[in-house]
């Protein structure tokens, strides 16, 4: 690496080079089903995704991040409370929200509660802060859609302060005010990581970069390579706010099975479902048989297939979007419990070695444009 | 955007643009430095236009957008890039759109890119009067300006990876609506939104679903140069 090269800001190889390699895994708490694929309750849901969690730190899995959801078909308003659970029969992987709809909560109470999480799990919680899908919070609690940009420009601003462990001094219009108020649990060890999770806003990349988040590129259809820009953005924008270069990440949907064929047709039945029921009020094009090609082909967001198709397409495009990690949003509402024991077990044990394996190669096959 | 024009051109006696000779290049506006504001002045730049961008407020707040992610586009005060523009491409918040300033595009072609989608953006009132379309809330408050309806159908995302040269099979038709009663079709809910489909499948289903003499035309707006 030359000096000019080094100075290349938002080079791919740099990049992963930079940063220690995580490979993750999220769930929304997608619904489960039963062994003949029947929906189970909500409660069982929730009990699934903590032996889900248990097995992800038994397996090497890096990262378990939960998604903040309020729906029948994601039931985890409480992702904290799961991970705490989690964190009590594990002592390796770290855990996380993915995301924390921050702009519905409260972020002195999002603080305490991920940083009683870091004191149960003796520093293992991180929190990806975003928007996420989950809209339905808004209504849920009482506020307005119109006012998001607002809502989450002044909570993020005011995490990050909180995130420095000094008294907090704070006026806005989405809380009351804080005066040289000493927020606890204190954190043992410095701020724990801290992301924003971003879907295609820009201006959302600039403010990571502004209050010292990481970038967390969520990447749920199309091109992930598109992305790229935005990671160079990132990282160009750290330096114009005189800021070390922080890490980006990448979240995408996904399901590990033996073979090709048995997960794309574990996970089609269901993606469609789910795809057809939100298309009306998400605007989803309903998937065919030729989107869903596309999507699991090398170009698409979907990681569906054998290990070594999902490992191929993880290091392509950790590589063309300069990330150092890679979080799969494992699960479909109704895909039986088992199915996802699987997938987790294939993405710990052959996954994510093989990745380790490609990205330690000097040659990663880069996703031609 | 080209074919667009000149399906325009071809159709109407007094163009749009009148005053642009063949020899200049078309300057666009574009409105917006949110999730879909670049992406179409990244295409727009691609198939040869002039363009400038503009957020809300101080253009030094999107410079650094603006050179990383549509490099070659001028980024300005939003009054200062719709005074030397073309065309005007709206693509704002649609909840910022009540306190936009009309006078500000006032003689000016503005392409509305933006919907009234409730589940996604919230409820506004201004846009809950259900005898009309988006579009024809915006020309009614844009009285001044000659309001198209396009681009508001397809996702950001697919503006990108969906561009195709012309005369491609798999090249996906957009509708542009200057009946603005007929562009209601294209809106959220409707048969074409957010659908991948090629030209005759569009028709049809625009077709099937309208009951107007004279549907929403149909068009390519990706440029011929397009990858």
């Amino acid at each position: 690496v030359t000096t000019s090269r080094s100075a290349d800001v938002g080079d791919p190889a740099g990049h992963v080079a930079r940063f220690p390699l995580v490979l993750g895994l999220d769930t929304f708490g997608d619904l489960s089903g039963d062994a003949d694929g029947r929906p189970q309750s909500h409660a069982q849901t929730i009990r699934n995704v903590v032996e889900e969690g248990v097995l992800a730190d038994q397996v090497g899995v890096d990262f378990f991040g939960i998604g903040e959801h309020h729906t029948d078909e994601f039931p985890m308003p409480a992702a904290d409370v799961v991970l705490s659970a989690i964190a009590a029969r594990t002592n390796r992987i770290r855990l996380g929200s993915a995301v924390t709809v921050l702009s519905s909560d409260d972020p002195v109470r999002v603080f305490q509660r991920y940083s009683t999480l870091n004191a149960i799990s003796g520093g293992r919680a991180e929190v990806i802060l975003g928007r996420g899908s989950s809209i339905e919070s808004f209504p849920l609690f009482g506020f307005d859609l119109a006012d998001y940009e607002d809502l989450f420009e002044e909570k993020t601003a005011l995490f990050a302060d909180l995130l420095t462990g000094e008294p907090v001094t704070w006026k806005g219009k989405t809380r009351a005010s804080l005066r040289n108020q000493d927020v606890v649990p204190h954190t043992e060890f410095g701020p724990f990581p801290t992301w924003i999770g971003v879907g295609g806003s820009p201006q959302s990349v600039v403010r990571a970069a502004r209050l010292g988040f990481s970038l967390m590129l969520a990447i749920i259809g199309g091109s992930p390579a598109r992305f790229a820009p935005f990671s160079q953005l990132f990282q160009q924008a750290l330096e114009r706010f005189g800021r070390a270069p922080l890490p980006v990440g990448v979240h995408s949907p996904g399901h590990v099975s033996h073979t090709d064929e048995q997960a794309r047709e574990e996970f089609w039945p269901r993606y469609l479902e789910l795809i057809r029921r939100v298309s009306k009020t998400r605007g989803f094009a309903i998937p065919t048989k030729e989107s869903f090609a596309y999507e699991t082909g090398p170009r698409g967001a979907l990681y569906v297939g054998s290990p070594e198709t999902v490992a191929q397409k993880i290091a392509a495009n950790l590589t063309a979007l300069g990330a150092s990690r890679f979080d799969l949003k494992y699960g479909m509402p109704e895909l039986p419990h088992h199915a996802l024991m699987t997938n987790i077990e294939l993405y710990g044990t052959q996954v994510i070695p093989r990745v380790r394996e490609l990205l330690a190669q000097e040659a990663i096959p880069a996703l031609s444009v | 955007v080209t074919a667009d024009l000149e399906t325009r051109r071809d159709h109407r006696a007094r163009p749009l643009v009148e005053s642009v000779s063949p020899q200049r290049v078309l300057r666009i506006a574009v409105l917006g430095a949110g999730h879909v504001g670049p992406v179409i002045a990244r295409a727009a730049i691609t198939a040869g236009y002039q363009v400038s961008i503009a957020a809300s407020g101080d253009p030094e707040n999107i410079a650094l957008i603006t050179q990383v992610l549509v490099p070659g586009a001028e980024p300005r005060w939003a009054a200062d890039a719709v005074q030397k523009a073309d065309i005007v491409v709206l693509a704002i918040p649609l909840h910022k759109f009540a306190t936009f300033d009309s006078s500000q595009v006032a003689g000016k072609i503005v392409v509305d890119a933006m919907n009234y989608w409730p589940p996604i953006d919230g409820v506004q009132e201004l846009f809950e009067d259900r005898q009309f379309g988006s579009s024809e809330i915006v020309a009614h408050r844009l009285s001044g300006s000659t309001i198209v309806k396009t681009l508001n159908q397809i996702g950001y995302h697919d503006l990108e990876d969906g561009r195709r040269p012309v005369g491609s099979p798999d090249r996906r038709a957009l509708g542009v609506a200057d009946s603005l009663r007929a562009g209601r079709v294209l809106e959220p809910g409707g048969p074409v939104f957010g659908a991948s489909l090629r030209r005759a499948e569009f028709e049809a289903a625009v077709r099937a679903e309208t009951k107007w003499s004279s549907p929403a035309r149909i068009s390519h707006p990706h440029s011929r140069q397009g990858t």
